[in-house]
């Protein structure tokens, strides 16, 4: 696939290499070259400096061409409107936004955007682990394991997984 | 009228004085205290210290009930979704007006809904422009349910376009030329047809190549 990520946060960084790593090809955005910084090693991916949610930056980077697109900077209304351009002007069919306001979320779900929160998305997290409700985040606990040993054993090979 | 202004910055504040003055009613909603304590200790009571992109504290300013809401703040993102949620929270029967700090995202927020604009920069740049010789762009309006939107495209004289027909422009992908509109009449737009200065073209094109249609007239 063709994947177009705004921000390049721990979140878009993160996201941007395990993508990248799989065989997409993945280009990042974002008006801070620092945070390019917070691309795993050896990430296979492109880097361009500019505002994701500028229609001319859009097109310089192929926002046309991409299968999927995901806004995924620290400013929700940034990360709406760059959506929005991306399905309405670019005509992208995977669309998803970060909305840490879960009431923005819901409403521009309706408006066809897909979009989560991190606000609710650990809320219900986090109930459901003090509960010992193990099977709402049975999966998502082991995978996140796994990608964080392998990230941690990618920047200190030498010493191994750590010590449990 | 009651107007409901969404950030109380240099525009907003300015707005809402002269709105006051002119006899309105206003609420200007500004999320920084301090800010909002000044505007309050100048025009009274007509200030809620809140952000004005979340819905919660848009009914609490009385969007429901305001004839206009503007939002103003300098950030077009922020401005865009204001309008929008002011959209969803207060019904169709208000205005709902952004600034854009941008021009080029005019077109961007007729697209996404929100048809009332306002541009500085294209306002400063039309004052100018009466002074000098060089050709006008417009995007008019976005073409519902499509990405394509209509532009008008006037040709100056030292325009690259000028003198030259139609065929041998470099257009972008997907743009066309509907018509020239010339000493008030339409003249097909095709082939061998010679662009003149004041002439002025009409262009159906997808909004993504707005940049390179400008480019292909203007140089």
């Amino acid at each position: 696939m063709n994947v177009l990520i705004v921000g390049c946060g721990r979140v878009g960084a993160t996201l941007a290499g395990l993508l990248g790593d799989e065989g997409h090809q993945v280009t990042v955005v974002d008006t801070d070259k620092a945070a390019f910084a917070h691309l795993p090693l050896g990430s296979k991916v492109v880097t361009y400096l500019g505002n994701g949610a500028d229609l001319d930056v859009l097109r310089n980077v192929g926002a046309d061409k991409a299968d999927w697109f995901l806004a995924l900077t620290q400013g929700d209304n940034r990360n709406l409107m760059a959506a929005q351009i991306a399905k309405e002007i670019f005509g992208v069919k995977r669309v998803i936004a970060k909305s840490n306001d879960p009431i923005r979320a819901e409403i521009y779900r309706g408006k066809g955007i897909e979009t989560f929160s991190r606000t609710t998305i650990l809320a219900v997290l986090l109930r459901a682990m003090l509960r010992q409700e193990t099977e709402v985040g049975e999966v998502l606990m082991r995978r996140t394991l796994e990608l964080e040993q392998r990230l941690a054993g990618e920047y200190a090979p030498d010493r191994g997984p750590a010590q449990r | 009228m009651y107007v409901v202004v969404a950030g109380g910055g240099e525009v907003g504040f300015h707005l809402a004085k002269a709105l006051i003055e002119a006899g309105h009613e206003v609420m200007v909603i500004e999320s920084d205290r301090r800010r909002a304590q000044w505007i309050e200790e100048q025009l009274g009571s007509v200030v809620l210290n809140a952000p004005a992109d979340e819905g919660r504290y848009q009914l609490e300013a009385g969007c429901q009930r305001a004839d206009a809401v503007i939002a103003v703040t300098g950030e077009d993102a922020k401005n865009l979704v204001i309008c929008q949620l002011a959209r969803y929270n207060c019904g169709p029967l208000g205005r709902v007006i952004a600034r854009v700090n941008d021009p080029k995202n005019e077109i961007v927020f007729k697209t996404l809904g929100i048809q009332e604009t306002v541009s500085s920069t294209r306002v400063l740049m039309s004052v100018i422009e009466q002074e000098l010789p060089v050709g006008g762009f417009l995007p008019l309006m976005p073409l519902t349910g499509s990405q394509l939107e209509l532009i008008e495209a006037e040709i100056a004289p030292g325009s690259p376009a000028a003198g030259k027909p139609v065929r041998s422009l470099k257009l972008p992908d997907g743009a066309l030329i509907g018509g020239i509109v010339r000493g008030g009449k339409i003249v097909p737009g095709v082939g061998e047809a010679t662009l003149q200065p004041g002439d002025r073209v009409i262009v159906f094109a997808p909004t993504a190549v707005e940049a390179d249609l400008r480019s292909a007239l203007f140089g």
